[in-house]
């Protein structure tokens, strides 16, 4: 059977097809997928962990037990997994184990434009690289023969334009290996020096195998065409060269970036005039070139920005581009916004309305960044506004303790923030940590987490409190508050900053685009009230507009949540029949 | 044959994603190779989206670059003309009149440029403008705004009416397919 599937569906179709039982994985865009549609197959144990490197050890302990196993990552994951991933790499696996990892040249949702090669080569792993999703699922399937032919954890490398593109995928049926005993064997397992030292030995002898291997793989093939021009390409790259030269240059596809052959690339330079490498972001398979003495043409054409296409291979290669029309007329930019009704909103106004410093993390909420709230100072990574603000404290020797905090929210809190927290408590910074738990991984398209209540198939699970979790790591002040009641959260935020200890503020209300939360009637401005004092507009709320001068709200949109309610002077904007009263309490997170 | 391709674009939360996937069932049920191609994740919330749909006998890259596109589809105003350097000469923008209003507009930053679609005329770019909302309602639906778009795409494209009807009867669910049916009449039969 054929069906359209998206990269990160057919590597999910991969790993059921080669018989995975389980995979531990931490969401990423655009990673997430996978382990969404893994997650359908009734035959797989799929689960969220906390973080990548939880994700990467639950992967790790089931390839011991004997059992086909995966986990999947955007590529900054991959930081937070490198400690396991340098190590697993000398014990090896029982049961095949594969790890997906997505890079997203372009920056389309991440913070940086790392390249995840670099990981392979200096953890000394294989990684394929798929092209289209048909070899998504083939390359799934095969990374798992790798793992177990070679002893090794077996890196796949998305990209954005792989895992995010639909082609067509012909399906296969899943077969389940025998599962192999367990046996204790403290010389492949217990890495402590004695044992590491002999692994270190093997590591090298297999990159050497992987080597002879990647010679004479299909996944590394050469289609010859023109020999005027040669080309060597992996992924996404592999398309936009075909689309430009199809049969007009020669190209070697890498399918597997490293280890990377030597005999093959050299043949290849041999049978042509001029050679290239069409590579994204750095320039990995350029340097092995250099290494091994092929001369090739690389990053100084193409440079190491952001994603390529036909248009921009074509221009490099000096090839006509395509005539086109454009509007003189300047388009606004429409960047993405915090949802009408977002329960982020209200403590961020409270925050840029008293001029606070706040050190930012990564979720939603970093979209409290933009204007008219421009309401964080920093966002450098998971977990990082909490840790931070405790070398801001300490290096403003107390001036900063009244007029800064972190905001961080809850899956981002159980991902990297805890550690932080034990710190703060632990060297006595006066820090006020704000958790904003919206009860979901928001950003990234709604997982749930240990602190939801729910697990990633939608069942009751272990609900984590956060309450009790911040006093067991020292935080003596814990307040809850409702961030739709601004005068609750302002009183709070005003007196936690005040306090003379670290504090942690949980402003509770579930993110409105949850099945269980249930939208109130739309508000609606009174034209006669309104002054057009434009102060409701000082939430950024997507809902509130100026029409003919006055403020006008878009009932289409707007969900009730009631906070410009509370920001007008005049009493101008109100539910017509309900009132704060009847709003849900904050701790309507669903049981 | 030439590969050829469809962009269609909105704002996030709009429900293109539909749109997407009711064109790919019928060009797949039509034997062509397809590529479609969208970026998820912060596009979700109110930014600007855009999909790409390229089909042919063989087809390579999944994206639509600068004077490749066909036809392109907008939920809205000036995501149009965001998107119309991307149609190829001779090409056709199929657009939505909705004004949404974009963070810098409603914060007072920037003007809605309402002329634009005017000037892009005048410049010679065919544009087919409908107030597909209003057609979507009448279907029974706000959210039938993908289909009725679809519906205006099926009037200038190769593909016969009944293969469309077909696709929709593979593609929603059961219970919606009436209202989709009537969406995607209204949207082929409009015009100006
Ligand atoms: C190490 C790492 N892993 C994953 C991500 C992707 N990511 C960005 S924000 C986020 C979590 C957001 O959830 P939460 O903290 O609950 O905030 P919300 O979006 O719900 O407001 C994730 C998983 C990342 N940026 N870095
Ligand atoms: S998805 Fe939820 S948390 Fe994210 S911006 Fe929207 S309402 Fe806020
Ligand atoms: S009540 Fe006000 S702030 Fe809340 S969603 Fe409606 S318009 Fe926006």
């Amino acid at each position: 059977m054929k069906e359209l599937m998206i990269g990160n569906a057919a590597v999910a179709r991969g790993l059921y097809e080669a018989g995975v039982e389980v995979i531990s994985s931490y969401p990423g865009t655009p990673s997430t997928e996978i382990t969404e549609f893994a997650a359908t197959y009734d035959d797989i144990y799929c689960e969220w962990a906390p973080n990548e490197k939880v994700a990467m050890e639950a992967a790790f302990g089931a390839s011991l037990r004997g059992v086909r196993s995966a986990c999947a990552m955007k590529h900054v994951g991959l930081n937070v997994a490198a400690d396991p991933l340098f190590t697993l790499s000398y014990t090896g696996v029982t049961g095949g184990l594969v790890v997906c990892v997505a890079d997203d040249p372009g920056m389309h949702s991440s913070q940086n434009e790392q390249d995840s090669r670099h990981y392979a080569i200096a953890a000394k792993v294989p990684m394929l690289e798929p092209a289209d999703s048909a070899e998504c699922k083939e390359f799934a399937k095969l990374a798992f023969d790798i793992s177990e032919q070679f002893d090794t954890p077996c890196l796949l490398r998305m990209c954005t334009r792989i895992a995010h593109a639909q082609s067509v995928v012909e399906l296969g049926e899943r077969t389940v290996p025998e599962k192999k005993p367990y046996e204790k064997n403290p010389q492949k397992f217990i890495m402590a020096p004695a044992n590491a030292i002999r692994r270190h030995p093997f590591v090298e002898e297999r990159t050497k195998k992987l080597t002879e291997y990647a010679e004479t793989s299909p996944v590394n093939r050469v289609e010859m065409g023109d020999t005027r021009i040669g080309i060597i390409a992996t992924g996404a790259c592999y398309q936009y060269c075909k689309e430009v030269f199809g049969e007009g240059a020669s190209i070697l596809k890498i399918g597997m970036v490293n280890p990377l052959p030597v005999q093959k690339i050299k043949d290849f330079a041999a049978s042509v005039e001029k050679l290239y490498v069409v590579e994204e972001l750095d320039g990995v398979i350029e340097s092995h070139c250099n290494n091994i003495g092929v001369k090739v043409i690389g990053k100084e054409l193409f440079g190491p920005l952001g994603e390529f296409s036909q248009k921009s291979i074509a221009q490099a290669f000096g090839l006509p581009v395509k005539e086109t029309v454009t509007a003189d007329t300047q388009i606004p930019v429409r960047p993405p916004v915090m949802c009408s009704g977002c329960p982020h909103r209200g403590m961020f106004y409270v925050l840029s309305k008293n001029k606070i410093t706040v050190l930012g993390d990564i979720g939603c909420y970093t979209l409290g960044s933009a204007a008219p709230l421009t309401a964080l100072d920093s966002t450098l990574c998971m977990g990082a506004s909490i840790s931070g603000l405790h070398g801001f404290a300490k290096a403003a020797q107390g001036e900063a303790d009244h007029n800064t905090v972190c905001v961080i929210g809850d899956s981002t809190f159980m991902h990297s923030g805890m550690t932080g927290l034990a710190n703060i408590a632990y060297n006595g910074s006066k820090a006020t940590v704000i958790i904003l738990d919206n009860s979901i991984t928001g950003m990234t398209g709604h997982q749930q987490n240990p602190t939801t209540g729910y697990n990633i198939k939608g069942d009751p699970a272990t609900k984590i409190n956060l309450e009790a979790l911040c006093h067991s790591l020292g935080i003596n002040r814990v307040r809850v508050v409702d961030p739709y009641n601004l005068e609750e959260t302002e009183k709070a935020v005003k007196e936690e900053l005040a306090a003379d200890e670290a504090s942690v503020i949980i402003s509770r209300r579930p993110c409105v685009l949850l099945k269980y939360v249930k939208p109130r009637k739309p508000v609606m401005v009174d034209p006669d009230k309104c002054k057009s004092c434009k102060r409701c507009m000082k939430l950024g709320c997507p809902s509130i507009r100026i029409k003919d001068g006055k403020a006008n709200i878009d009932t289409t949109l707007c969900v009730g949540c009631g906070v410009c309610e509370q920001l007008c002077p005049f009493d101008a904007i109100g539910h017509e029949e309900q009132t704060m009263a009847e709003l849900p309490p904050a701790q309507c997170v669903a049981q | 044959m030439e590969t050829k391709g469809i962009v269609i674009c909105g704002v996030g939360g709009q429900g293109s994603l539909l749109a997407s996937k009711l064109l790919g069932k019928v060009l797949v049920n039509e034997g062509y190779d397809i590529k479609v191609s969208e970026v998820h994740g912060m596009s979700q919330r109110g930014g600007s989206v855009i999909t790409y749909v390229r089909y042919g006998d063989k087809v390579y890259s999944p994206v639509v670059q600068s004077g490749e596109a066909d036809f392109v589809i907008s939920f809205e105003k000036i995501e149009a003309a965001r998107y119309a350097h991307l149609l190829k000469k001779g090409g056709i923008i199929i657009t939505n009149t909705q004004r949404i209003d974009p963070m810098p507009v409603i914060i007072g930053a920037a003007e809605y440029p309402d002329g634009v679609l005017d000037e892009l005329t005048a410049k010679g770019v065919q544009i087919e403008a409908l107030d597909a909302l209003a057609l979507a309602e009448q279907a029974g639906s706000a959210k039938a705004v993908n289909i009725v778009l679809m519906g205006q795409l099926a009037k200038h494209f190769h593909i016969a009416y009944d293969k469309w009807i077909a696709a929709i009867e593979q593609t929603v669910k059961p219970k919606f397919i009436d209202l989709n049916k009537k969406a995607f009449e209204l949207g082929y039969n409009y015009s100006k």
